[in-house]
This record gives structure tokens, sequence and C-alpha cells, in this order.
């Protein structure tokens, strides 16, 4: 099985209080902590174990610049065997579905049976998979908790829907699906992995590379475009208690019984 | 010009969801008093029925009935769409498990813009239509522009519109299956595999103690259990603690977990994303603790404590306790 997934290094929320910056034009980005979208590290790993099983390799392809490099070779360290870097200037500013035109471009030049995004991206509108597989024409399953390799024409798939359950499918091979987080346990990378890796060729491939036009993709191919980032007017919102621990825990305590909070 | 406005209809046991009526007020903040044309697609009494449902509402319903839609395969809606849909259509589609499999693909097919997630919309310019949207879990919002000339597939977040009674509509059933073509497809459906039923059902709790990411590791779980203990409820949590498998799916409340009405809600050190609260239904008085003051909780939380849960709720657990 050779499987390509799809990551993206992006600003991680839990370590970061995202905030708009002083025109509006973008979130602050001095200071933050970015890592790999945590979504596409399931996936990854996903990929991983489905190799491990049945043979074949995983390749990681990201589009951004070279500190998107970081991102795939950390997913190297996890264990995929290639990493690819689509780098650009033609691609700033890509919508969706100019990223998914450059993905299809890496697709069209191998040999893949699959192909991995994850479901969204913090940043993101969970868009890429689908996109893809339509520009590919063949089958898509969003959101994806359970993969079983049923033989090499084909694969059961759990997606999650709504209320905790599991819409289960057979889908034809090749196709697309987006990971869930959850569909298993992500491996540990430590420095010695990545030290590893550390050499590993990483080749970076342009949009003549790609054979892409430039205009169809970056801002002067993309159809939505973002215009600013604000902080919306809040409605009435919490009324935030303040204080000393203790003084907050006994207003706290004082609400929670009026309002039946506390039997 | 951009073309015909249609709403995807979701239903269940012969029932439209909640977002049937939603879409029509989203359409009509898009396009004011432009008709809106319901699509409803599966299969017998069920689609029949939410089809006549659907006539109050839409000035004209699409029905499309084939057994093969009898369960809603987004693959196969997808090439139902494209051979029956106008190529300029302008369609909304609720942003739910089903919305994210159909519709990213679809618009690509129609060669039409995408808005993935649209909580409101701000007007048009000719052609040039202005959205927001959210990202970082609703930490900041963007507002975005999409040239929908050639069409669009615009998914719409399920429960910002409110559905508005004044309106209605003396809507006809077309019946379009004829229009479907062929839905053979390369994904079928087998079956759903219902949640598994936990130790304790947080569904018919009063009192949630509910932990998120910001109890960083599980052996501080129990820092919430013994505030649960404390005031007679129980622990539920929000996704990530049931990725990192602290807690059980059961346990978990949100649109891909538990659907829960308690009377009141502590949201410790949970960040308050849409996914999550659209699991908690019913008004609750809910009390939210995040060391983030940006945390969108704080939004929809009636008192905020902005502190480390890690600090503060053993003070308030120990208080408790001390009656």
């Amino acid at each position: 099985m050779e499987i390509l997934v799809c990551v993206k290094r992006v600003p991680d929320t839990a370590e970061n209080e995202i905030e708009v910056n002083s025109n509006g034009t973008d979130i602050e980005r001095d200071d933050l902590v970015y890592s790999v979208n945590e979504w596409d590290n399931y996936a990854v790993e996903e990929a991983i174990q489905i190799v491990d099983k049945v043979g074949g390799s995983v390749t990681v392809v990201s589009v951004g610049d070279e500190e998107s490099e970081e991102v795939v070779r950390r997913e190297m360290a996890m264990g995929a065997n290639h990493g690819i870097l689509l780098s650009d200037d033609a691609f700033e500013g890509s919508d969706g579905k100019g990223i998914a035109t450059l993905i299809k471009a890496v697709v069209d030049k191998g040999n893949y049976d699959l192909i991995f995004t994850g479901t969204q991206a913090d940043d993101g509108a969970g868009q890429i998979g689908g996109m893809l597989a339509a520009m590919l024409d063949v089958p898509y399953a969003s959101i994806v908790n359970y993969i079983e390799v049923l033989d090499d024409k084909k694969l059961k798939v759990g997606r999650e829907i709504e209320g905790g359950n599991q819409e289960m499918n057979e889908i034809e091979l090749p196709c697309v699906l987006s990971i869930q987080t959850g569909i298993n346990e992500p491996r540990y990378v430590g420095i010695r992995g990545i030290r590893k890796v550390a050499s590993a060729e990483i080749p970076v491939w342009g949009a003549s590379d790609l054979g892409i036009a430039s205009e169809s993709v970056g801002e002067a191919g993309a159809n939505v475009k973002l215009v600013d980032y604000f902080v919306p007017e809040l409605g009435e919102g919490a009324e935030i208690l303040e204080g000393s621990h203790e003084e907050i825990a006994d207003k706290l305590i004082e609400l929670l019984k009026a309002k039946g909070g506390i039997k | 010009m951009a073309g015909q406005v249609f709403a995807y209809i979701k239903y269940k046991e012969g029932v439209a969801d909640d977002t049937a009526l939603e879409l029509v007020s989203a359409a009509h903040k898009i396009f004011p008093d432009a008709p809106v044309t319901a699509i409803v697609t599966g299969s017998g009494a069920h689609l029949d029925a939410v089809c006549n449902e659907m006539t109050a509402s839409y000035n004209e319903v699409w029905k499309f009935d084939n057994e093969a839609l009898a369960y809603p395969n987004a693959e196969a809606i997808r090439i139902l769409l494209l051979n029956s849909l106008p190529q300029d259509a302008v369609l909304l589609v609720p942003h739910d498990t089903f919305g994210m499999d159909l519709s990213p693909g679809l618009a690509v097919k129609l060669d039409s813009a995408f808005i993935s997630d649209a909580v409101d919309f701000e007007g048009r310019q000719g052609d040039t239509l202005k959205v927001v949207r959210q990202e970082y879990s609703g930490q900041v919002s963007t507002h975005v522009t999409s040239d929908i000339s050639a069409g669009a597939v615009i998914n719409v977040r399920p429960g910002v519109f409110q559905p508005d009674e004044s309106k209605s509509a003396q809507g006809q059933v077309v019946d379009k299956s004829a229009d479907a073509g062929d839905l053979a497809v390369g994904r079928q459906f087998l079956e759903i595999v219902e949640a598994e039923v936990g130790d304790v059902d947080i569904t018919k709790e009063d009192i949630l103690v509910s932990v998120g990411r910001g109890i960083e590791d599980q052996d501080n779980i129990e820092i919430a259990e013994e505030l649960a203990k404390a005031v007679g409820g129980v622990v539920s949590c929000s996704r990530p603690i049931v990725d990192a498998k602290w807690l059980e799916k059961s346990r978990q409340v949100g649109t891909s977990g538990q659907t829960v009405k308690p009377k009141v809600y502590l949201a410790l050190g949970i960040s308050g994303s849409f996914q999550h609260l659209g699991g908690l239904k019913g008004n609750p008085f809910i009390v939210a603790v995040n060391k983030n003051p940006k945390a969108p909780i704080f939004q929809v939380a009636d008192v905020g404590v902005v502190d480390d849960l890690l600090d503060f709720v053993p003070v308030l657990t120990e208080k408790i306790q001390e009656g």
C-alpha cells in the first residue's frame, strides 16, 4: 500500500492564546509555538500502522516554506519513509482549491493507493480531502475513525457521525480519507528519532516541478479571499469573578447553591 | 448574478432536522426575499413526510426518491446534485458530518465557490459575498469574500441562524427523481455502530463537572472527580480527553459525543468549541474556569473564573467539603 499523507504546520492552540494583530490583517504570530496539525499527526500514525501490517510506504507532503520542512521531518521521524515539500512564492495566498490542486499534481506524479488528510486544521476549513478526491475522481470518506484493509482493492472504514455513533462503509481503492483524532495513539517522537532523519533528503517542488500554471494557484487563483481577522463583539458574556481563590470560591458556592449546583 | 438558491434538508425518521428551517433564514440573509428551493432525498414514507413538512417553509421542494438513497450516502448524493442542479446554483448545506462529507467535492465538480462553516453573512456587493467564519476553535473570527457568480456551495454552521416563524410559504413538491441519474459509487454504506453505553449516563445528570484539555494530565482527572463528588454531580469531558483515552467515550459532551441537558454545567479547562457546545442543551447555568481569558467558553458561560483550574478547583472543592 502506497500512502500519501498531507500535513500542515499550524500554531499549536494548546500552547498559545490566539490574538488578532493591531491592524487585523493576521493573528499575532510573534512568539507563537507551531507544530504539526493534530489531525494530520493521527493520519501519519494510521498510515504507518497500515504499512506495518500490509507493506508499502508512507510519503508525507506539506505546502509551505522551509519551516514546514521541520514538520515533514518530524513526521519522517515518526516513521514516514519519504517527505516532499511544496514551496513556491506562487503558492502563497492559495485557497482550499489551490492547495488541493497542488496535492493533485503530487498524486499525478506518484502511484498512490491511499491518500490521507486530517479531518480539519485549527486555521482551516476541512476541505482539502473532499476537493482532492473530486479532482482525482476517486471515492472519499471524511471524519474517519476506523480503517481495516480488506484486500488490495477495498477498505472497511468507520466515519464518526453525530451522537458518538459510527457509520461503517466499504470503500474502493484508490481513495481519499480524512482522518479524525482518536483513531489511534500517535507515537512519541524523541530527539533520537529526529536525529535519525536529520540528513534525510526532502525534495522541494515548485510550480514548474508540478507542471502547474502559477495563476491557477496562490492569491491569483483564489476565489475565497481573507479580508481580515477580528474578535466579535461579545454579547453579555460571563460575569468574571475576581478576588483571591478563597473569595472567588465563596462567591461561586453561593451562586451554585442558588442554581441547584450543589446537592 | 448568482443562480437559483437551494437548501439541502437533513432528516431522521421522517422528521426534519432543526437546520432545515435555519437554512431558510441563512438563505434570506444572503438573498433577501429570494425564493428558496428545498432538496430532500431518500425513499418511501419518511421522504414524503419531510417533503410535505417543508412546503410550509420553502417555495419549492425537490423530491428525489430512490432506494439507493435510503441511507444518505454523500458520495451518491453528490452525483445526484451534480446531475440535477443548475451549474450556477447557490446551495446551502448544514456544516455537520454529512455536509463535511458532501460539499467540498461537490463545489469542485460544479466548479463553484466553496465556503465552509459559515457563521454569518454580511451582505453582497454584486456577486461578491462577505462571510464570517471562525478560526482556532472560535478564538478569532475572519471575514472572507467569495465570488459566487459561477455558483457556490455554502456549509452553514448548525444553530447560528434562527428560524423565522413570521415567514411561511405554500410550496409545491416537485418529483425530480428521474433527474438523479446513475448513483453507483465506490463507497457502500454498511451499518451504523451505536455508541457504547458507559457506566454513567451523563445525559440524565443535573450537575456535570466537565473537563477539557486544561486538565493537562490523566492523574489530574481526580481533581474533577473530587469536585463532582462534593457537589453531587458526575464527571464529563470534551473531545481531547477521550482522544487521549483518559475517559470513556460515553462521558464526552458534544456533537460527536452525548447531548446533555444538565441544570448546572461546570466547564473546567474547556475552550468551548462549537462542536462541544453543540452537545449542551436546555440552557444550563454554566460556570467556566479557564486560564485563557479569550476562550470562547466565556462568551456563553454565566459565570467565569480566569485561572488555572489546577490551582483554583482544589480550593473550591475543599470549601464545599467544609460545607
